[in-house]
């Protein structure tokens, strides 16, 4: 309730800024400049941003007009063109050819919501009858493997954890494989630790959490969690974390803030992987699969 | 990174141009200002912010003090330091506000995952060093296992922590729910640590708090509450060095909604140019007092404008770069 609540504020299609260039005939170059400015609080960032604007403009001349409404209709279809060029969005786990155990990897920079969202994937799982487990391989967080458990517990599925704090991340991955795939559950979930993308060390100890995990089963889904708020530092972790580990999806998290999270455009761009779900909350069932009509929307609100 | 060309490589060849004809025209300033703005927006500045700012530089590069120089674009660049510097070090020469009758009262605030639990760690361990006798005070009890990790933070840097409730965790917490459908109370909890500390002569109290978004009216309600139980000397907005445009917006947020008194920047030791403090401190007119830089205990310092004015424009590179011209 809290959510739709929180969403409903945000249900205007137009922000103020469009709004009045829509009240217009012709656009003027401040207008312009609107337009751009809508994108950039957005953290679309400056490139793409100016990239769309000049392609809005050429195509206006082009035309011959700059009649606001066209110009309105073709940046917002624009720009579900540009989030939507990524069509597949569900997740492996969830396709009818789906592997058995299913292996998610959820891994990002320090405080983004992996923890919470990978709580969040197991509730969904269970709800649609796969027996999930977790595994708590950020052995180094304060209270972090508690932190899984407490959701393991509301969820009502097995956590595997480190015996002892400060152990070995990829032991504990080793561990949980070995043992998703000994009781055959539908899906593992791993968490990591949170890490920044420019600490070689760290990005090298997610590469052997993959590869250990691999001795026992296959790895077919890493998400990359990326917090809303993120600005244009969010490129540099997704390219650095695709580099890392590989990543198959992106999951943009605390979507129910007043962030817009544009930076996943280019990131989808760029490394040519989907937004495959949204983070709405605190809450077990604030997550959501992606959609890009309501994204853009989200931008031009 | 190859992608993301600094400030140094749009500026040096126009910087190259500008030397060959040693005067200035309002174009070669204009050209120049359009880079600057590209690079603070790359670096996550506010647009508004970016927009004052720019006009700004622009009015003093027209002025007689760029005609006059003997090198005009490094003159420019000068400015642009110049400037950014001092938004950031608005009223930063302040150290920590002590109460003249302990306990003196810390509260931490910010969005969810920003590092305000770690910092309270960090914190006390700061203060314990210096020779203080803090207590952190467990007021998140919404978060799963935040009580748990502040305990743990607390054991780590050696400083007792007050958790009269256990909040929400599996071993004999709440369960997991949503925000504000808990049992326990984090505006007592305040509100009790503070005769807890006068009782057992703590100096310092750190009041660490759950995560709220800037929207969320309901729970920034709550974090007042907490204000109003304790009557701070501080109160601390953690925010992370990676935030983008929604910096100001949840600047703002925190600003009205609990009225802090500095700012602490987390995540640091990132790459992230950082953008965001320079939009806080322009946009709230409150310092940035700290700076943290690590997950350590030790990872904290005390901000410095100048570094935070290199890292935002590239400068240290462009300084270089002028030098060499
Ligand atoms: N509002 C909101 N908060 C969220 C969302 N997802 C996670 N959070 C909160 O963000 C904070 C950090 O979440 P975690 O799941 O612990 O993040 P993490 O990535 O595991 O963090 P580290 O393991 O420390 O790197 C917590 O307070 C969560 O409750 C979301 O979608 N919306
Ligand atoms: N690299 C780095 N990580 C940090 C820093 N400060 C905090 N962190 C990490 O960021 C994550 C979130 O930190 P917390 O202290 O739990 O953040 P919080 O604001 O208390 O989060 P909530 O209570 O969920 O709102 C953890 O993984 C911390 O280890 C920092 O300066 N640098
Ligand atoms: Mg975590
Ligand atoms: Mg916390």
């Amino acid at each position: 309730i809290r959510l739709k609540e929180k969403l409903s504020k945000s249900s205007n299609p137009f922000g103020r800024v469009l709004f009045n260039i829509l009240a217009k005939d012709q656009l003027a170059e401040s207008d312009w400049e609107d337009v751009e400015d809508t994108l950039l609080l957005a953290d679309v960032g400056s490139e793409a941003s100016e990239k769309l604007v000049d392609e809005l403009r050429n195509d206006a001349r082009i035309t011959g007009t700059a009649d606001p409404q066209e110009v309105r209709q073709s940046l917002r279809s624009k720009l579900v063109d540009l989030v939507d060029s990524q069509s597949d969005r569900a997740l492996n786990a969830e396709k009818p050819d789906a592997k058995k155990p299913s292996v998610i990897i959820m891994v990002g920079v320090n405080g983004t919501g992996k923890t919470t969202t990978t709580g969040k994937l197991a509730r969904l799982f269970v709800s649609e009858g796969k027996s999930v487990m977790l595994a708590a391989a950020d052995t180094f967080r304060a209270a972090a493997a508690d932190q899984l458990e407490t959701w393991g517990q509301k969820v009502g599925v097995p956590v595997v954890r480190s015996a002892s704090e400060g152990g070995d991340p990829a032991s504990v991955a080793f561990e949980a494989s070995k043992q998703a795939k000994e009781q055959n559950v539908d899906v593992l979930i791993i968490d990591t630790a949170g890490r920044l993308q420019n600490k070689a060390n760290l990005m090298d100890e997610l590469g052997k959490i993959r590869r250990v995990t691999e001795k026992n089963l296959p790895v077919d889904e890493v998400l990359l969690v990326l917090d809303a708020v993120t600005g244009q530092n969010g490129m540099a972790q997704a390219k650095v974390f695709a580099e890392a580990i590989g990543i198959t999806g992106v999951v943009l998290s605390k979507l129910d803030g007043s962030a817009k999270g544009g930076i996943v455009i280019s990131v989808q761009q760029e490394l040519g992987v989907p937004v495959k779900l949204v983070g709405l909350g605190e809450g077990p069932d604030d997550l959501a699969s992606f959609d890009a009509d309501g994204f853009v929307d989200g931008i031009l609100a | 990174m190859a992608a993301f060309s600094s400030l140094t490589d749009k500026l040096s060849n126009a910087f190259k141009h500008l030397k060959s004809k040693g005067k200035l025209t309002e174009a070669d300033i204009d050209g120049t200002i359009r880079e600057i703005r590209r690079a603070l927006l790359d670096a996550d500045v506010a647009l508004d912010v970016v927009r004052s700012f720019t006009s700004r530089v622009r009015e003093r590069a027209l002025g007689e003090e760029v005609s006059q120089a003997l090198n005009p674009a490094q003159q420019v660049v000068k400015i642009v330091n110049e400037e950014l510097t001092e938004i950031l070090g608005a009223g930063v020469d302040r150290p920590l506000n002590f109460a003249k009758n302990p306990p003196t009262i810390i509260m931490l605030a910010g969005l969810q995952g920003a590092g305000k639990t770690t910092l309270a760690g960090k914190l006390g361990y700061w203060l314990k060093d210096a020779g203080h006798t803090p207590l952190l005070v467990a007021a998140d009890l919404q978060r799963p296992n935040a009580v748990t990790q502040l305990q743990v933070v607390g054991e780590r840097a050696n400083v007792p922590v007050y958790a009269p409730e256990k909040g929400v965790q599996s071993d004999g917490g709440e369960a997991v729910a949503a925000p504000g459908q808990l049992g326990g109370d984090p505006v007592k909890v305040a509100r009790d640590s503070i005769q807890y500390a006068k009782d057992k002569l703590y100096d310092t109290v750190i009041i660490d708090t759950a995560g709220r978004l800037g929207v969320d009216e309901e729970l920034m309600k709550q974090a007042r509450d907490i204000r109003d139980a304790v009557n701070p000397n501080e109160i601390l907005f953690v925010i992370d060095a990676m935030i983008g445009q929604d910096a100001v917006q949840t600047a703002e947020a925190f600003n009205k909604g609990v009225d802090f008194t500095g700012v602490v920047l987390s995540k640091l030791d990132g790459d992230a140019r950082g953008g965001a403090a320079l939009s806080v401190a322009s946009v709230t007119g409150k310092p940035i007092l700290f700076v943290s830089n690590g997950e350590g205990l030790k990872d904290f310092e005390v901000f410095h404008p100048d570094r935070m004015a290199s890292r935002i424009l590239d400068m240290g590179d462009i300084l270089t770069l002028i030098e060499q011209a």
